[in-house]
């Protein structure tokens, strides 16, 4: 009797320090992800410096050359700037070992813009956001990860590169689509993906509406009918805008594609021969914006070097990766090199034209907005 | 009550360790996130918690997530029963490889099962452009939602039904047999009745699978709001838009019918075993 319950009581120990350190283990694996991939890509020695220089960089700021800050940055963005960070990453890296002598990498993650600001929020560490749009980012902010006003954080709104929306058609474009009114027209099949669940498909919706209001004397009830009748021309609603390009252009759904221009442009590149681009007569400035995650960077001392990476997303490399990477860049003189690339149009804002984001999304996407008026009202 | 009547009772050795275990591990896993799944939707009133379940389309989604789900668990049953009598009655070539793709529905990421489904139920895809001039759309209705559900649900009903038929005795076949029952007779009054629970069980996990299930389904239901549009993805619309707590609200409604779902079909088993044993 006795025996047993020694052992009862021994098993019942290892049971409770299995579960300890199990429960230890879940917590420190989420630090270990920064700490433990920070070791093969920063040098072995530079690990201690590592957490030595934010205390030590801090105070020379007087003095020319400050002592090399070697970091590690994660940067959450959304889906289609893969590539783009890709390049981007490396010139930074390059160009901070230029102008400091430290070594910085840089860590990238992808997904839906909404899924990402939902991930920082609940607690992954990202040093920069670079997400598809500003309401997401105020997201961030409402849960007390960075300031109210990051926004007047950077130049140009805080957007270092712009997009637009255009449409992507069938080569030598067989059903004659050139504008928004044509989206409408019986026959017609659009492939777009949900403004609920997706950043890309908001430009989308609000680019058309900025149409049909232009167009239709400013009538709202006008332009909820058209935006009606464009919906009903949808026979899919994807989830993200990477899962409406599949739909288009390799199940061969549809007859036009509203994408960014950037996408449109990546899935040019891929299949040039099946695809031509459309460009609207008008259409929305989409401004995917940056901003600097205070709280992260405060706890791992990495402010300045996420400063200066952001703030190369503005420099003539930084823009010239932009546009490469078919991102309209707001340098002038890189703009003006790539002018072909991107036609000028009429490109309504989403603070002139809709109030701001927050205003934007109450209207249209919340619950009752426009977009389920257009759904539920028969 | 003394220790004599209690002390037969327990069979094994160590049933208070086991059975702490069981429930501290149970809390960790199930209890715990399913309690802060219930918390998360109490942020909302009861007016709003109310009316956010009741949205049109969230009704919308419910009824198709419901209807689809139980007509896959139908068809499962009726082919898993199918598949896991061939599996057990017959030798042929090839059946191990048979036997263990039964399983891969489990193993495949559901997004991918979904997108394979749909790269070929599309209009354009093998089966959707022969099924199309017939008129039959498959990808983007409830039809294409159905048929993921099927594949997902599959092994559900081949794996609890399979074990029971392998053990069913063959003494009792044979002399039904022998009695002169025809193949059919004996079907019908010796195995089927057997074969009643297990085929509920798994018919009542692949239907609560279906309810639930989501990577599969989104890319062939076309998430057309009202038509095609299943309550998971509700849910994933309403944390897109940090709408924490409705999400919540929505998915307490899916547990709360899986669970019913789960325990009608726990007590009608019961009752037909009860019955099974009586007759």
């Amino acid at each position: 009797m006795k025996r047993r319950n020694g052992f009862k009581s021994a098993s019942l120990l290892v049971v409770f320090a299995l579960l300890i350190s199990a429960l230890s283990a879940c917590g420190g694996g989420s630090n270990n992800n920064g700490g433990g991939a920070a070791s093969p890509s920063a040098s072995p020695s530079a690990s201690p410096a590592e957490s030595a220089s934010p205390s030590g960089s801090a105070s020379p700021s007087g003095s020319e050359k400050p002592a090399p800050i070697d970091a590690e940055l994660l940067n959450v963005s959304y889906d289609p700037t893969r590539e783009l960070y890709e390049e981007f990453n490396k010139s930074f890296a390059d160009y901070w070992k230029q102008e400091n002598g430290g070594t910085v990498t840089i860590k990238q993650s992808h997904g839906g813009s909404g899924k990402q600001a939902r991930s920082v929020i609940d607690g992954l560490e990202a040093d920069v956001v670079t997400l598809a749009l500003a309401y997401d980012i105020d997201e961030v902010a409402a849960a007390g990860l960075l300031d109210a006003e990051w926004q007047q954080q950077f130049e140009q709104n805080s957007t270092p590169y712009t997009s637009t929306i255009v449409f992507l058609v069938r080569k030598g474009n067989p059903k004659g689509i050139q504008d928004w009114g044509d989206l409408v027209k019986e026959g017609i099949q659009v492939i777009t993906p949900n403004p609920k669940t997706s950043g890309g498909a908001r430009w989308n919706y609000l680019a058309a509406w900025g149409y049909a209001t232009q167009t239709l004397g400013y009538d709202e009830a006008q332009t909820k009918d058209f935006l009606k009748a464009l919906f009903q021309n949808v026979p899919v609603l994807d989830t993200g805008a990477r899962g409406s390009t599949t739909t288009f252009v390799e199940k061969g759904i549809g007859d036009v594609l509203l994408a960014w221009e950037n996408e449109a442009y990546l899935a040019l590149k891929e299949f040039g021969d099946d695809f031509e681009i459309v460009t609207p007569s008008i259409s929305i400035l989409a401004e995917p914006p940056v901003a600097i995650v205070d709280k992260t960077v405060d706890k791992k001392g990495t402010r300045e070097v996420a400063e200066a990476y952001l703030n190369y997303l503005y420099s003539e490399q930084g823009q010239e990766i932009a546009a490469k990477n078919f991102y309209r860049p707001r340098l002038q003189s890189v703009a003006d090199k790539y002018k072909d690339q991107f036609p000028a149009l009429n490109l309504l804002t989403i603070d002139e034209d809709f109030g701001g984001w927050a205003e934007a999304q109450k209207t249209h996407f919340a619950d009752g907005g426009t977009f389920d008026q257009i759904y539920t009202a028969g | 009550m003394t220790a004599s009547i209690r002390k037969p009772k327990r069979v094994l050795p160590g049933f208070r360790l086991t059975t702490g275990i069981t429930i501290t591990y149970l809390s960790l896993i199930v209890l715990i996130p399913l309690a802060a799944l219930v918390v998360k939707s109490a942020d909302l009133s009861p007016a709003q918690w109310w009316s956010t379940i009741t949205q049109p389309r969230v009704v919308a989604s419910y009824k198709l997530s419901l209807m689809t789900a139980f007509f896959a668990g139908i068809v499962n049953m009726v082919f898993g029963l199918l598949l896991a009598w061939v599996l057990v009655r017959y030798k042929f070539p090839g059946k191990t490889i048979v036997d263990g793709l039964i399983d891969l529905p489990f193993a495949l990421p559901t997004a991918v099962a979904g997108i394979a489904l749909t790269t070929i139920y599309a209009p354009k895809g093998w089966v959707g452009s022969l099924l199309e001039p017939l008129g039959v759309k498959v990808a983007y209705t409830p039809i294409g939602i159905t048929i993921a559900l099927i594949f997902i649900g599959i092994p559900f009903v081949v794996r609890t039904v399979q074990p029971v038929l392998q053990d069913l005795d063959k003494d009792t076949e044979e002399a039904a047999a022998l009695l002169g029952a025809h193949r059919f007779r004996t079907f019908r009054k010796v195995i089927f009745p057997e074969l009643v629970p297990p085929l509920l069980t798994g018919f009542a996990m692949a239907f609560a699978r279906g309810i639930g299930e989501y990577g599969s389904v989104v890319f062939i239901s076309g998430n057309m709001p009202l038509k095609t549009e299943i309550a998971p993805l509700l849910i994933v619309t309403k944390l897109e838009q940090f709408e924490y707590g409705q999400a919540a609200a929505v998915a307490v409604v899916l547990l709360v019918m899986s669970f019913l779902l789960l325990l009608l079909i726990n007590v009608l088993q019961r009752w037909s075993n009860r019955r099974l044993r009586s007759a």
